[in-house]
């Protein structure tokens, strides 16, 4: 592939005219990612994409955060439950990061029996995940009504900076939508695994390539993503 | 950890060792990522370590540097760990490796561009908003 691009360069190809020619340029053999299927990179750039996205909200927020005067609300105080007469400071959020890695560690073994076509572990390990996911989204509901009731909103709250709430509400609720749509995508995945559809090649998405389970590592790729943007966020929003 | 070290250094050359690799996990067809599943069970073991760290910076109240500096260092391995095993980062080409993790360190660019607008903010904000003058 080397070869053909840079051995031969004083004579190109004869060349098809208008646009064609330049679908045909830009179609010719020029595979970068050589062992990675289409969807796999497609799902990369997609991730990359995203972290660019939530980049630009952590760094609103840091933003936010070094340049207001009033003092910003302790994430520790805001963030902590009383249970049973302790106080046990950021205890649900400490909670809910235990809940996703268990959920990303359930989706790396769902991969791994996914390629040794176990369907009935692959489809189960993914309904795992896909429960853990929807766990954190409900923990997270409870943060929110929580706050909210104790009057945080995104132009104010009781305890300093007012773009506290703006910050909180944006990161968290943009991450949470992440979350539940790859619980969705995971149930949609596991039930056609569990049906058998990548082995007898049933017509429909993502199926068509007979016995071949990398649409589970692609869906993998995106649940490992929403785990990696809340290490992110667990370090940056709730402990600095 | 020592398991990651040796398939990091076993995938250089493609093929091959990909079969070598799956018949060593006892697995009869050598496709996609294929790797035993306790390499995943000591990451999964890992981040619970690690997120219990993070957690108790903040429960023992470190403050300052120190706090920072552990907050990063736990936050990053994490990161490298999900990426490398969970996401298979380890075994690609390098050539996806470098299009898909340099792209977000630019993003430290944006990073240092914003510390000093927003030094500056605050600045004007001292000046003009909090003395009464």
């Amino acid at each position: 592939m080397a070869e053909t691009a840079l051995t031969n360069p004083e004579e190109p190809p004869a060349r098809m005219a208008g646009w064609q020619g330049i679908a045909a340029d830009w179609s010719s053999d020029q595979r970068a990612f050589k062992n990675v299927s289409w969807g796999k990179a497609m799902m990369w750039i997609f991730l990359v994409s995203d972290t660019f996205i939530f980049g630009c909200f952590l760094l609103s927020y840091m933003t936010a955060r070094m340049s207001t005067t009033v003092p910003w609300p302790n994430a520790s105080e805001v963030f902590a439950l009383e249970i049973a007469g302790q106080h046990m400071p950021l205890l649900l959020i400490a909670i809910m990061t235990f809940v996703l890695i268990s959920s990303s560690g359930t989706m790396a073994m769902a991969v791994n029996f996914g390629y040794r076509r176990d369907r009935a572990r692959t489809a189960a390990l993914m309904l795992v995940t896909a429960a853990l996911g929807a766990a954190f989204v409900g923990m997270q509901a409870f943060e929110w009504t929580k706050l909210i009731m104790e009057g945080v909103r995104p132009w104010g709250n009781p305890w300093g900076a007012p773009q506290f709430g703006a910050s909180f509400f944006m990161i968290t609720g943009f991450h949470g939508t992440h979350v539940t749509f790859g619980v969705i995508f995971l149930v949609i995945v596991a039930r056609k695994v569990w049906r058998g559809d990548f082995d007898h090649a049933r017509r429909g998405f993502f199926t068509s390539r007979k016995g071949n389970y990398e649409i589970v590592e692609i869906t993998g790729l995106y649940w490992h993503f929403v785990d990696l943007v809340w290490v992110f966020i667990f370090a940056f929003f709730y402990l600095w | 950890m020592a398991d990651t070290a040796v398939h990091v250094a076993g995938k250089q050359p493609p093929l091959p060792l990909h079969e070598h690799a799956a018949l060593a996990s006892g697995v009869a067809h050598a496709e996609g990522q294929q790797h035993p599943i306790k390499l995943y069970l000591v990451v999964w073991g890992w981040l619970f370590v690690l997120s219990a760290f993070s957690y108790l910076v903040d429960y023992f109240g470190f403050q300052g540097y120190l706090r920072w500096s552990l907050i990063l260092v736990f936050m990053m391995l994490k990161a490298g760990l999900i990426v490398a095993v969970f996401m298979h980062m380890a075994w690609e080409r390098l050539a996806l490796a470098y299009a898909i993790l340099l792209p977000p360190v630019l993003v430290l660019v944006f990073v240092a561009i914003m510390v000093f607008e927003s030094d500056y903010t605050h600045l004007i904000r001292v000046v003009f908003f909090t003395s009464p003058a």
